[in-house]
């Protein structure tokens, strides 16, 4: 970790297509294909500190399918779900009409949600939550930040409130653990883009 | 069951018409009594040069070398512009997934727009669909199998065109590839309808990862979006998701055996409103 953010790491999922399985691969399809475009991502997580951010970019992948989806986004949300300790965050980019269907219905599936920009510098929640937790998350990423003194911005009730931790809990949020400051996922990502 | 060393003869030569579930189930046919012969079987082409020639432009020959004795047919005429949209093709590997849907997204896009009135984007969730069937031999069929595609104009059944999908493998089908974790909970009801209901109906795989066994599912959520007819035949039964512009039964049991899966699409021109 540098400063009070988490490292940052931005990965080109189309570039590791081709280098990591096969050159002639213009599309993310099979579940081979998926577990080894993934293990590729998770070997270059490794470089990262133990706090991190990724940002997970779809841009120049043709076709995903659900097979893909599920090993390359589902996959690596629930290892990092599984983790007690919530360290690796992820933000995914380039998730266009060709690509929203597949990894809106793996996410769905497994009741799973993620940060992911669908159009140029538009972030949305895709997968399943709350109407609160939608709520929050959209005064947050209207915020970008939000100090400890200043939670009232985005989450002036109870119910905001359990929504926000539930945002957190589920990496969909980012507490510094040095300021206590919120940050959307987004605006931590954003100078890689 | 043949004995070993007996020849089979596949007589086609009345052929008039075929489709890719024909075509198909002709390449498994032969290879099934192959296997069991120990001798490729034979197979007397169609008389009927139109029939002969639409094999051809499908890739049946090719395919049949790997299957069937017979007598390659000459060519006649020069050849024309193939109008196929996905050739009968061999799945063993993934690699052969990734070839069929790089190569159907070059033909989809303008069938499924001018014969089927679909928006332009729907060549991805198409190509989509067929990963995901095609994938469906090589994760839980444990066998080999063939797909095929075309487009047809059923003038007299629906007055419309259509799209027919077919996908067939020779594996161990959904009863085989279920049994070991699901028969408990079905007790004396574990059957091959029970099966294809628990993989079709409710997305049950051999595996316990809560990830797999959508295929099947996001595939039948496309095809109803397409108000489209998905039939699966595993063993002695065949579960279908029927369209209101059909009558097939969603279950029949007690057919004749069908080693393997046959997985059936047939998806109509949208209805202009």
């Amino acid at each position: 970790m540098t400063g009070q953010g988490p490292d940052s790491i931005s990965i080109d999922v189309g570039e590791v297509l081709q280098r990591s399985v096969a050159s002639l691969y213009s599309s993310l399809v099979t579940r081979p294909t998926g577990r080894a475009v993934r293990m590729a991502i998770e070997t270059q997580l490794q470089g990262t500190g133990s706090l991190s951010i990724s940002l997970i970019d779809f841009s120049e992948v043709g076709i995903i399918d659900y097979s893909c989806a599920d090993e390359v986004v589902a996959k690596l949300l629930r290892q990092q779900l599984a983790d007690e300790v919530r360290d690796a965050f992820f933000v995914f980019r380039g998730v266009s009409g060709a690509h929203h269907p597949q990894v809106e219905g793996v996410l769905q599936r497994q009741s799973l949600a993620a940060v992911v920009e669908v159009e140029p510098d538009h972030f949305t929640l895709v997968g399943t939550f709350t109407a609160d937790e939608q709520r929050v998350w959209d005064r947050l990423e209207h915020e970008g930040s939000v100090e400890p003194d200043a939670m009232g911005l985005i989450a002036p009730t109870g119910q905001d409130q359990r929504a926000l931790e539930s945002l957190l809990h589920r990496g969909l949020a980012f507490r510094s653990p040095h300021s206590g400051r919120i940050h959307a996922l987004s605006r931590l990502v954003a100078h890689l883009m | 069951m043949r004995r070993q060393g007996e020849r089979v003869l596949f007589d086609a030569r009345h052929l008039r018409w075929v489709d890719p579930n024909g075509m198909v189930a002709l390449l498994l046919g032969g290879s099934l009594v192959g296997e069991a012969s120990g001798t490729f079987p034979h197979i007397e082409m169609p008389e009927s040069q139109d029939v002969l020639g639409y094999l051809g432009r499908m890739g049946f020959h090719d395919q049949a070398h790997q299957v069937f004795e017979f007598d390659t047919p000459a060519r006649r005429g020069g050849s024309r512009p193939s109008d196929v949209l996905l050739e009968i093709t061999a799945i063993d590997t993934n690699h052969d997934v990734h070839e069929i849907v790089d190569r159907v997204q070059t033909r989809a896009g303008a069938i499924l727009t001018s014969k089927l009135g679909y928006p332009a984007a729907s060549v991805i969730p198409f190509s989509v669909m067929l990963s995901e069937v095609c994938q469906n031999i090589i994760e839980h069929a444990d066998g080999s199998g063939w797909v095929a595609a075309q487009a047809y104009n059923w003038a007299k059944r629906l007055g419309r065109f259509v799209i027919v999908i077919s996908v067939m493998d020779k594996g161990r089908g959904f009863r085989g590839s279920l049994t070991d974790e699901h028969s408990a909970r079905y007790g004396d009801r574990w059957s091959d309808s029970t099966a294809l209901e628990a993989a079709f109906l409710h997305g049950l795989t051999r595996f316990s990862d809560p990830g797999r066994g959508q295929g099947l599912q996001q595939i039948r959520k496309q095809v109803r979006k397409w108000s489209g007819l998905i039939s699966v035949r595993s063993g002695t039964a065949r579960i279908s998701q029927v369209p209101e512009w059909d009558d097939s039964p969603p279950m029949v049991d007690g057919m004749a055996s069908l080693p393997g899966a046959q997985i059936g699409i047939i998806l109509p021109a949208a209805v202009q409103p």
